[in-house]
C-alpha cells in the first residue's frame, strides 16, 4: 500500500456503544481521487474527520504518503491534509470575518503575499471580494460554503477532504468549482477524497468511487462501470437508479 | 392564498450605504408546490424567512404587501407571529445542525414542538417524536432520540428539522434545501411523505433548492432568482424549456451521470441580469 497517497486499511470507529464504521478500507493513488457516496448516517463523514485527525478514537491503520498515522498529527500534517466539512459553519468561526478565516492559515504556516492570495482564493471561488470583511452569518449559504473551500486551500495542501463540497451551490457555481478542483489537480498534483450524494458530481470528478451502508463499504466501482449500470450492489443499484430516474434529459 | 407578497425589498446597512439583497420580488404560495431556484447569494433565504419575520437584526425590510393567511406579517405584534412560527407555518432552514438547539437532544426538541401544538403528556410527545422520526426515515430511532445535534448525521440533521417542523401539522411548509444531504432513497421517501401532506391535508409547500430535476420533478411551479430578483417563472415540468439566459446557462452547467463532459460549461453572467429596473 506504499503507492499509494492515501490508505485506509480495516479503519473502525465506535460512539459508546454504537460501531459506527465497521472495517473500511481503500486506497488513493497521488494526484487521484476516491469519491464516497451512500447512505445517510452510514458513516462518511466520520472516515474523513479520522483521515483528517479530528477524531483520535480509531482502530485499524491509515497511511499518507506511506506514512502510518498516530492519533494525534503535528502542524505539518494539517498544512498537507485539509478538510472541507459538510457544515460550512463547521469550519469557519463565528467570530471571525472572512479575511480572518482565509489569512490565519497562511499566518500559521507563514506563508507571506496575504493581500494577493486572498483576493486570489475569493475569485477562484466566484465570490465578490465585498464579502471580505463579512462574519460568515452575513453570508449566504453558499457563499460560506465557498469560503471553506476556499480556506481549505490557502495553505496549498496536498490532500483536500471535501465532505459534500457543493451541496449548497448552484449549479453555475458547482461546475466553477469543480472545474477548479481539476484544474488544481492537474497543476499542483492534489489528492482528493470527496463525498456527495450527487452521483453525477461525485463520477465527474473521482475515477473510483465508494459505496456505504451502515457502517460498511459495502461496494468500489469505476465511475465508468457505475455511468453504464453495472453495479454489484443493491444500494449502488437504487441509488443509481434513482439519480438517472431525476436526471432523464427529456425531463429537465 | 397562504402567501401574498408584493415587492419585497430586504437591505442592510453598510459602510458605503444600503445594499439591496432584495430587490422587490413578489410571489403567491397556495395549496400547491411551488419551487424557488437560483443564485447562490440571490436572496431566496432572505425572502424565505421574510414571511416568518426571522431576518437578521441588520436586516431593513419593506413591501407593498406581506400577508400570511390574510394576516399582515410587517405590522404584527411578536405575539401574533408566535402563533403562526413553527405552528401554522414551519421553515426548514439551510443549516439545520445549527438551528437546532445544541443543548438538547434531538427527540427532546421534536417533542416539544409536537407538545405546544398537540398538548398531551411528556411521555405521549416522547412516543410521538419517535414515531415522527420513524416517518423520516431514521434507521433508529429511538436511539437518534437521544442523540444531541453535534452527533448527528448531516441528513440526520435535516430529517430532525423537517420531523420538527411537520409536528404540528403547519398549513404552509418552506423548506430551504430540505434535502442536500440525504441519499436519493431517503431523498425520495421525504418527498413523498411531503406530497401526501400537500395532496391530503392542503398543505403549501414552498421548495428552495439547487437541484433542478429534482424540483422540475416535484414541484408544480418554479420561480428563478437571480441577483435578488425574480427573473423567471415557469411551470415545473418546462422547466427544461425555459427562456431567461441565466436559467438556460445553469441546466446547461449540470454535471449528468449518463452523458458525462470532460470540462463542465460556466455560465458568463450578463451584468444586464442585474441592473437596476
Ligand atoms: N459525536 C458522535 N456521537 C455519537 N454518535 C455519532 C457522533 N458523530 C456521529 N455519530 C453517529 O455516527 C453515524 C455516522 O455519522 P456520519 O456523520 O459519519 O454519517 P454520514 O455518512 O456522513 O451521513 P450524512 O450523509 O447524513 O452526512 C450516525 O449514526 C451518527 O449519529
Ligand atoms: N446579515 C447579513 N448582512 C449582510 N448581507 C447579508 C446578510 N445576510 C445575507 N446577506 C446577503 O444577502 C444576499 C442574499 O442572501 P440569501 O441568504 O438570501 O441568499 P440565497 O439565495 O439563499 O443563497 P444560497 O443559495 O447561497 O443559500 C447574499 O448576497 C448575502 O451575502
Ligand atoms: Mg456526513
Ligand atoms: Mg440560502
Amino acid at each position: 500500500m506504499t503507492a499509494s497517497m492515501i490508505a485506509v486499511e480495516n479503519l473502525r470507529v465506535r460512539f459508546g456503544t454504537q460501531d459506527v464504521v465497521k472495517g473500511v478500507s481503500f486506497s488513493v493513488p497521488r494526484g487521484g481521487s476516491f469519491g464516497m457516496v451512500g447512505e445517510s448516517g452510514s458513516g462518511k463523514s466520520t472516515i474523513l474527520r479520522a483521515v483528517s485527525g479530528l477524531n483520535a478514537d480509531w482502530t485499524g491503520r491509515m497511511e499518507i504518503d506511506g506514512v502510518a498515522l498516530m492519533p494525534k498529527r503535528g502542524r505539518a500534517f494539517f498544512r498537507r491534509v485539509q478538510m472541507v466539512f459538510q457544515d460550512p459553519y463547521g469550519s469557519l468561526h463565528p467570530g471571525q470575518t472572512i479575511d480572518r478565516a482565509l489569512s490565519e492559515p497562511l499566518l500559521v504556516h507563514g506563508i507571506g503575499d496575504i493581500e494577493t492570495r486572498i483576493l486570489r482564493a475569493l475569485a477562484e471561488v466566484a465570490l465578490p471580494s465585498t464579502v471580505r470583511f463579512r462574519f460568515p452569518h452575513q453570508l449566504s449559504g453558499g457563499q460560506r460554503q465557498r469560503v471553506a473551500i476556499a480556506r481549505a486551500l490557502m495553505a496549498e495542501p496536498e490532500v483536500l477532504l471535501l465532505d459534500e463540497p457543493t451541496s449548497a451551490l448552484d449549479v453555475s457555481v458547482q461546475a466553477e468549482v469543480l472545474n477548479l478542483l481539476s484544474a488544481l489537480q492537474k497543476s499542483r498534483n492534489l489528492t482528493y477524497v470527496m463525498v456527495s450524494h450527487n452521483l453525477a458530481v461525485v463520477a465527474h470528478l473521482c475515477p473510483m468511487i465508494g459505496v456505504m451502508q451502515g457502517g460498511n463499504l459495502v461496494e468500489t466501482i469505476s465511475a465508468e462501470n457505475l455511468r453504464a449500470g453495472r453495479t454489484q450492489h443493491a444500494h449502488t443499484t437504487e441509488l443509481r437508479a434513482l439519480s438517472v430516474e431525476l436526471e432523464d434529459p427529456e425531463e429537465v | 392564498m397562504l402567501v401574498r407578497m408584493d415587492n419585497l425589498r430586504v437591505g442592510f446597512r453598510t459602510p458605503q450605504g444600503v445594499s439591496e439583497a432584495v430587490r422587490g420580488v413578489s410571489l403567491t404560495v397556495g395549496q400547491e408546490k411551488l419551487g424557488i431556484v437560483g443564485e447562490s447569494g440571490s436572496g431566496k433565504s432572505l425572502t424565505a424567512r421574510s414571511i416568518l419575520r426571522l431576518l437578521p437584526g441588520s436586516a431593513t425590510v419593506t413591501a407593498d404587501k406581506l400577508e400570511f393567511d390574510g394576516i399582515d406579517v410587517l405590522s404584527a405584534r411578536e405575539g401574533a407571529l408566535r402563533r403562526i412560527r413553527g405552528k401554522r407555518a414551519g421553515l426548514i432552514m439551510q443549516d439545520p445542525k445549527y438551528s437546532l438547539n445544541p443543548v438538547m437532544t434531538a427527540g427532546a426538541q421534536i417533542a416539544e414542538a409536537w407538545r405546544a401544538h398537540k398538548g398531551g403528556s411528556r411521555r405521549q410527545a416522547t412516543k410521538a417524536a419517535i414515531d415522527l422520526l420513524a416517518q423520516v426515515r431514521i434507521r433508529d430511532p429511538a436511539r437518534v432520540a437521544g442523540l444531541y445535534p453535534h452527533e448527528l448525521s448531516g441528513g440526520m440533521g435535516q430529517r430532525v428539522m423537517i420531523a420538527m417542523m411537520l409536528a404540528p401539522d403547519p398549513e404552509l411548509l418552506i423548506a430551504d434545501e430540505p434535502t442536500s444531504a440525504l441519499d436519493a432513497t431517503v431523498q425520495a421517501d421525504i418527498l413523498r411523505l411531503i406530497e401526501d401532506l400537500v395532496a391530503k391535508r392542503g398543505m403549501g409547500l414552498m421548495l428552495i433548492s439547487h437541484d433542478l430535476p429534482l424540483v422540475s420533478h416535484f414541484c408544480d411551479r418554479v420561480l428563478v432568482m437571480y441577483a435578488g430578483r425574480v427573473v423567471e417563472e415557469v411551470k415545473a415540468a418546462d422547466l427544461h424549456r425555459a427562456k431567461h439566459p441565466y436559467t438556460r446557462g445553469l441546466l446547461e452547467c449540470l454535471p449528468s451521470l449518463v452523458k458525462p463532459k470532460p470540462q463542465l460549461s460556466v455560465l458568463k453572467r450578463d451584468p444586464a441580469w442585474s441592473a437596476p429596473q
